[in-house]
């Protein structure tokens, strides 16, 4: 994708669509929506630091047990543990850095590698529930 | 659809209503300048109803913050009205939901300044 503020949009829709086909419910097609809309939002402003040269690479797989979402950029990677937890009191009241915690606290797996082109590549899963899904994959 | 936004003022209160998405974009940007161009006017009492807000990202986390440390840095409060549950879930995860004062009726809000 396009580093532009309208790919966050693009993939969150993109996301909710899978995962409304892959089975999942209102309420986790919301919650894939939010990840790959917050995954997205960090590859632009920080990874790639909006600048257009640079692409977005989002992947939407469907495996038995769960949905995998890859959101790659092409910047300078980063370190999961590097990043300071919002709800510790002394950050809090930071106006960023909540998007880390929103990935992991909606989604059932998450993590960060460093990509193919040294960017970060945020890898995150959803695990269809034992009730109320009929996926295909 | 961004946000759109209509203010009030009921007893010295301004009540800011806030429809549609608050994200990195357009929506962040409405918000955080409504909040600044009533501290400019000397309104330092606000409160922002949230009742039709959709959706809510970290970038509009990070305004709301903004917005209650700009008022309170000027002797003001900033207070919020009208939590849906999705809304209501996104402060609870990030622990803001013990930093703001939420309520879920305005004459009850607009009393408690």
């Amino acid at each position: 994708m396009e580093t532009l503020l309208d790919s966050i949009a693009l993939a969150e829709e993109v996301g909710v669509r899978v995962a409304a086909a892959a089975g999942f419910g209102e309420d986790d097609q919301y919650r894939i929506g939010l990840a790959v809309h917050e995954g997205v939002m960090n590859a632009f402003q920080y990874g790639n630091e909006q600048r257009r040269e640079k692409k977005i690479h989002v992947i939407f797989e469907l495996f038995h047990e769960k949905m995998v979402i890859r959101v790659a950029d092409e910047g300078v990677g980063f370190r999961l543990e590097d990043v300071p937890d919002p709800r510790m009191d002394e950050n809090v009241l930071a106006e960023a850095g909540r998007g880390v915690l929103l990935m992991k606290a909606f989604m059932d797996e998450f993590d960060v590698l460093i990509g193919r082109g040294g960017g970060a590549e945020v890898i995150m899963a959803k695990h269809y529930r034992t009730h109320g899904n009929s996926q295909s994959t | 659809m961004s946000l759109k936004a209509s203010s009030r003022e009921i007893d010295g209160v301004i009540v800011i209503d806030l429809d549609g998405r608050i994200t990195l974009g357009d929506g962040s940007a409405l918000l955080r300048d409504l909040i600044r161009e009533n501290i400019t006017k000397g309104h330092t009492k606000l409160l922002l109803n949230l009742a039709a807000i959709s959706y809510l990202d970290s970038t509009g986390l990070g305004e709301l913050v903004s917005g209650y440390r700009l008022v309170k840095s000027n002797g003001g409060e900033l207070k919020l009205l009208s939590l849906n549950k999705k809304v209501s879930d996104l402060l609870q995860v990030t622990k803001l939901y013990a930093v703001f004062d939420i309520h879920n009726d305005e004459s009850q809000a607009v009393a408690s300044f």
